[in-house]
């Protein structure tokens, strides 16, 4: 069993895609609903406070936004703990989605910096695109359990 | 209107930074409500193409869809408040043209803001006070006439003072520092009654504002208790007779500075800094100190001087005044200085908040800082406008309190007509 980190880290798809093949992910599963009532994309479950953006300065200086700060403060240990990765670009809202393209960019460079296996693809327009882009993440998760065995 | 306030919440990023809770604190603490335009993920996509900027964060093509949907009328919001991380350039960017997009093409009040971490619901207070007061209170500032006799009090951070008018005529002025709140307005509040030549027992009405309105307030047993926004705004067109049609007001205060763009007297957007000592009356005054003047004739000395013959290296209060010390030390003027201060107050305002508001003709100035000539005509300079001064502009605040508050004499109320 591998710790995989999944970005977007909402994707309730990818989070249970890696759970399936035997892995823990790492990220913030969320449902992205068809409607969307809450403050933004990625609104966390729980009451955060000021001091989380503080805990964030870890992982970015004092003149990054507090937002993108904040959302560190929950990423970052998770980047820290990953041991492979899996990266969908240009995802559909509805995959998963993450509110801050800056937060974005920062969590991408922490994790391509992290020497780990990492399964970078861009999110699929075609059915055709969609099974080669399942069977992809398949195979890098089948091959993680190989390595970890 | 009665009942809560509905604010529509277009944001990106005040959960994360630990700011929803102050900012939901601050619409309870004025009676209103902080609501989340409901949207489906199709419209978001329509939408956001639609408005036509490239942003790249979702949060921000959701504030986008959201304000689309809100100036289109599929969602129903009394005002709009437009939050977004502070430092974040891409936020900065769709947060003005959201605000103006909704100034342009609704009727709706917006008042828009960047936080940080720090940002408390104390800090917002004045922002949403007033956000409401414009959906809540349209018949109380439609109101252009003062009549009976009325007291108002602006309770500032420097200074504290008080107006009695008559049947739409200023009778009786007072104007104090302010030192402890309560004892530094009933001395303004003496002072104009026995300008007038009234007791306070004749007064019909009292209206308070400013910092300390809400304890004055208490203490005169006001009926009306007004943040300086709305209050000012109306002192300000009434005072320099344009009631009616487009302003833009500009409040140079000590402890903070107000840019409010007006319609017929009613303000539309506004914004309100107090992150810089060095954008407020309190530089002039400090500067006004180190020359050996008195603040009064600190604009008068400017207007002799030319302030391109000083460099200003910081817009700090700290370091500016380091700036004029080594200035003067070069055998800069005093009056070359006096000047340079006054422009650098006037740049500071125009680049950080006069960005931030569509600037109307004409522009009215008001407070103890428009009676400083040299800020004025730096001012005019940088916006490429003559400045309109209105009359006894110090007493702006008090004027529109004592406006307001003749709408409550005799136990009636303007809101209830």
């Amino acid at each position: 069993m591998v710790k995989v980190f999944i970005y977007p880290t909402t994707s309730l798809i990818l989070s249970d895609m890696v759970e399936r093949w035997g892995h823990k992910p790492l990220g913030a599963a969320l449902q992205i609903r068809e409607r969307i009532q809450t403050p933004g994309f990625d609104s966390p479950p729980l009451q955060m406070t000021p001091e989380d953006p503080k805990r964030g300065l870890r992982y970015a200086a004092v003149e990054v936004p507090s937002g993108v700060r904040g959302r560190m403060a929950l990423l970052g240990p998770l980047i820290e703990e990953a041991e492979a990765a899996i990266v969908i670009n240009d995802a559909d809202f509805s995959f998963g989605c993450m509110g801050c393209a800056r937060t974005n960019e920062l969590v991408k460079l922490l994790i391509r910096h992290r020497n780990i296996p990492i399964l970078e693809l861009t999110y699929p327009r075609s059915e055709e695109e969609g099974v080669a882009f399942v069977g992809a993440i398949k195979r890098f998760l089948k091959g993680l359990g190989e390595v970890s065995a | 209107m009665t009942g809560k306030v509905r604010v529509a919440q277009l944001s990106c990023g005040p959960e994360h930074s630990g700011v929803q809770k102050e900012i939901n604190d601050a619409a309870a603490a004025v009676d209103a409500e902080m609501f989340f335009p409901d949207i489906t993920l199709a419209d978001i996509r329509k939408n956001y193409d639609e408005f036509g900027l490239e942003a790249r964060s979702p949060d921000l093509k959701l504030a986008i869809a959201r304000a689309k949907a809100l100036v289109e009328g599929h969602v129903d919001a009394d005002a709009v408040f437009i939050a977004t991380c502070f430092r974040c350039a891409e936020a900065a960017i769709v947060r003005n043209e959201l605000r103006r997009y909704i100034h342009e093409n609704s009727d709706l009040p917006v008042v828009s803001y960047s936080f940080t971490e720090r940002t408390t619901s104390g800090t917002l207070l004045t922002r949403m006070e007033a956000l409401t007061t414009i959906a809540r209170r349209r018949a109380l500032l439609a109101r252009e006439v003062q009549e009976g006799l009325t007291l108002g009090v602006d309770s500032g951070s420097s200074t504290t003072k008080a107006v009695i008018m008559r049947d739409n005529e200023i009778i009786g002025t007072g104007w104090r520092p302010t030192i402890k709140v309560n004892e530094s307005a009933d001395e303004v509040v003496a002072l104009a009654l026995e300008e007038a030549g009234v007791a306070i027992d004749e007064i019909e009405a009292i209206g308070t504002t400013g910092y300390g309105r809400f304890l004055v307030g208490e203490h005169l047993n006001a009926v009306l208790i007004q943040e300086e926004l709305t209050v000012n705004s109306k002192g300000a067109v009434y005072l320099a007779d344009r009631q009616h049609g487009p302003a833009t007001v500009i409040d140079i205060g000590g402890m903070d500075n107000k840019a409010i763009t007006v319609q017929d007297g009613i303000p539309g957007t506004f914004t309100m800094g107090g992150i810089c000592a060095g954008a407020s009356g309190r530089f002039l005054e400090m500067t006004a100190k180190r020359l050996g003047v008195d603040i009064t004739e600190l604009g008068p000395m400017a207007m002799k001087g030319d302030s391109k013959h000083v460099p200003m290296n910081s817009y700090c209060i700290v370091f500016g005044t380091q700036s004029l010390v080594n200035a003067l030390a070069a055998g800069s003027t005093p009056e070359d200085v006096a000047a340079a201060a006054c422009r650098s107050v006037a740049e500071q305002v125009f680049e950080q908040q006069l960005q931030e508001v569509d600037i109307k003709e004409p522009v009215i100035m008001v407070g103890g800082t428009s009676l400083i000539e040299g800020l004025v005509h730096e001012m005019g300079e940088l916006l490429q406008t003559d400045i309109l001064v209105p009359p006894q502009s110090q007493y702006i605040g008090s004027v529109g309190c004592a406006l307001l508050a003749s709408g409550f004499r005799g136990g009636r109320s303007d809101e209830s007509v």
